[in-house]
């Protein structure tokens, strides 16, 4: 068990291309954090500096308070999982298991004792003798995830495990991965560019985009609260409707809706505005309470989806989805609302989140709305 | 349909027999007696003296010095073709894993000059490998025979491109398992490049053996001779106005036929159980 600690970290490749510029995290002993974003984004190369199959242009990393810049992968003691499994395609499963342990000159019963622990644990006994090409994906996922177990390492590091895996078995193996991380209490760092399972997996998750760290937080706090249109748009499915809006006063304008927002706004001017398809409501006819804006919306295509529908259209000439309840009545037009404190602010021109507070505004306007509602 | 099926037999066996039947008259041949083979020419059936011919081949000394027997040589042409090929595997492994593993100054030079003497047969370098080998004291020797034919040029190839197929995080993984270089490569991947180990020991083995004019300028020891010298030195003795010992050639050459053949039986089993079995 260790602390890791990243500490303005760079990467820059011949060239001058920075893959990675400055990062900051800092992982408690214990802790499950997700890297997550989109490809070519420096996730990958900031986990592969940290195995040290990558070197640090500069900066630092500590594994358990030790600088590891210079360490070689296999003295860090860290253990990693590969998304296409990197097994040993010769050997059996055992010897797979067995083979990071044997290179340390582990005792040979101490082996034999771990490798049958984590077979138990991952319920792979039946295949101990079987070589990797006999095995479901799935099945070689759980041997790769072995191989790391059976080395009781202080830090568990997944490069996009699940990426090969079939939708389904990507959501089992989701589970099955948290599970045993509780149970080892190992220190994770776990790298995926699918925000679902970034959101289900982390304690904290580390949103990245061009090398920087855009947020961390918690996954419901970045959720509630992102930092930038572009964590907006990238956690959370369907993506957050981000639209241009023009702030007067306490009135907020998106395209031919007017919204009074009941309060003062500290910016003024343009701003990108943006509210989650799942806070959007059917407006009821004549006209909605005051905690509530609406807009029109041009309905252009529907998704069914069972649970839920997922309505696209048009606000004005800027593209809004709404998810709406699986029997929710639909017409070509439709009125929206939007709960105000559901609503965020960003910079027109940076993305950066405006300080008008949502997270706030939705915690302490909900028991206001309620008031609200009730008169 | 049943047409078809008919001419694709007919194609099939006129192909076998186009192959088969040289080595069949060579065998048939060899079974007859000098003389008759000398007035009657080429035979296509068996004669009566397969057993005598075959034993003399092996046993009787021949030469000038008397001192070389076929078998002699036969053991001479295994050593010289499981050495070789055998050699070849093991250098052109290490300079392949060099190669792709390692990162030095003019790497992809060094592959580019190794590629371009592919280009080069062993004849151009002949007369400097000679000398060098001459000047070193290594004719008429096993070590002068096969070493400077090692350095291949062909297999560095064939092994670097094996070894770039191979993915990248199976290093990784092994870098993470505590593997070294040596590790990687003896762990990894010999047991990864059976399959390709098993082709190109076809191929050498083969091409070793059927060498020629190398072994020739080597040995003017007779002990040292190989079994492709060996025929042609039979053809050679021309004593007065004997007939020359055709039905001994022929059975020389049958044999030396076999060794090539139950390699490429051999490994081939094992070569296609290796494709068939990798899932990469």
């Amino acid at each position: 068990m260790a602390t890791i600690e990243i500490d303005k970290v760079s990467k820059v490749y011949h060239g001058n291309v920075p893959a990675v510029s400055e990062v900051d995290i800092s992982i408690a002993d214990g802790e499950f954090i997700v890297l997550v974003g989109p490809s070519g984004c420096g996730k990958s190369t900031l986990l592969r500096m940290v195995a040290g199959l990558e070197t640090i242009s500069s900066g630092t990393v500590r594994i358990g308070g030790r600088v590891v810049n210079d360490v070689e992968p296999a003295d860090r003691d860290i253990a990693m999982v590969f998304q296409n499994y990197a097994l040993y395609p010769h050997m059996t499963v055992r010897e797979n298991l067995a083979y990071g342990l044997k290179n340390r000159r582990t005792p040979k019963p101490e082996i034999e004792a771990r490798v049958a622990e984590a077979a138990r644990m991952l319920e792979l006994g039946p295949y101990l003798d079987r070589k990797p090409r006999a095995l479901s994906g799935g099945q070689r996922q759980r041997v790769a995830m072995g191989r790391a177990i059976v080395r009781q390492p202080s830090a568990f590091l997944f490069d996009e495990p699940l990426s090969n895996l079939d939708a389904k078995l990507r959501v089992s193996m989701r589970g099955e991965i948290k599970r045993l991380q509780r149970r080892v209490g190992t220190t994770s760092l776990y790298v995926t560019h699918d925000q679902l399972e970034a959101m289900t997996l982390a304690d904290r998750l580390v949103v990245l985009s061009g090398g920087r760290i855009e947020q961390i937080g918690r996954p419901l706090d970045v959720y509630h609260a992102p930092a930038s249109t572009f964590v907006a748009s990238f956690i959370g499915s369907p993506a957050m409707n981000l639209v241009q809006g023009e702030l007067h006063g306490s009135r907020l304008a998106i395209g031919p809706a007017l919204i009074d927002l009941g309060k003062a706004v500290p910016t003024q001017g343009a701003v990108t505005v943006g509210f989650r398809a799942e806070d959007l409501q059917v407006a009821a006819p004549g006209g909605t309470a005051g905690h509530v804006g609406t807009m029109p919306l041009r309905v252009d295509y529907v998704e069914e989806l069972g649970s839920q529908r997922l309505v696209h259209g048009t606000v004005g000439d800027q593209t809004v989805t709404v998810a709406l309840g699986a029997d929710a009545p639909l017409s070509g037009e439709m009125p929206v609302a939007v709960p105000i404190g559901r609503l965020h602010f960003f910079d027109a021109e940076t993305g950066r989140r405006l300080a008008w507070s949502s997270v706030e505004a939705h915690r302490t306007t909900t028991a206001a709305d309620l008031l609200e509602i009730a008169r | 349909m049943h047409r078809t099926r008919i001419l694709d037999h007919a194609v099939l066996i006129l192909g076998a027999l186009f192959l088969v039947l040289p080595v069949v008259v060579a065998f048939m041949t060899s079974s007859h007696e000098a003389a008759a083979i000398h007035s009657r020419g080429l035979m296509l059936s068996p004669g009566g003296h397969f057993v005598e011919t075959y034993e003399k081949v092996l046993t009787r000394q021949g030469g000038f010095t008397g001192q070389v027997t076929g078998a002699r040589m036969m053991m001479n042409s295994f050593i010289l073709g499981i050495g070789f090929a055998a050699g070849k595997i093991v250098l052109s492994m290490l300079a392949a894993y060099a190669i792709v593993y390692f990162r030095f100054r003019f790497a992809t030079l060094a592959f580019w000059v190794i590629f371009t003497t592919l280009l080069l047969p062993l004849e151009v370098r002949i007369m400097p490998s000679y000398e060098v080998m001459s000047s070193l004291g290594l004719i008429n020797s096993y070590t002068g025979l096969i070493v400077p034919l090692l350095a291949s040029a062909t297999g560095t190839f064939y092994f670097r491109q094996f070894f770039k197929s191979v993915p990248e995080e199976l290093l990784e993984a092994a870098r993470i398992d505590g593997a070294g270089p040596f590790k990687f490569f003896i762990d990894v991947l010999v047991p990864l490049s059976k399959t390709m180990i098993a082709a190109i020991f076809i191929i050498m083995f083969v091409y070793g053996w059927n060498q020629y004019l190398w072994p020739m300028l080597m040995t003017t020891d007779e002990r040292f001779f190989t079994l492709m010298r060996g025929i042609k030195q039979i053809l050679q003795v021309w004593i007065g106005s004997q007939i020359p010992d055709y039905n001994e050639a022929f059975a020389l050459a049958v044999l030396a036929m076999l060794p090539p053949v139950l390699v490429v039986v051999i490994f081939q089993s094992w070569f296609i159980k290796g494709l068939t079995e990798s899932d990469k």
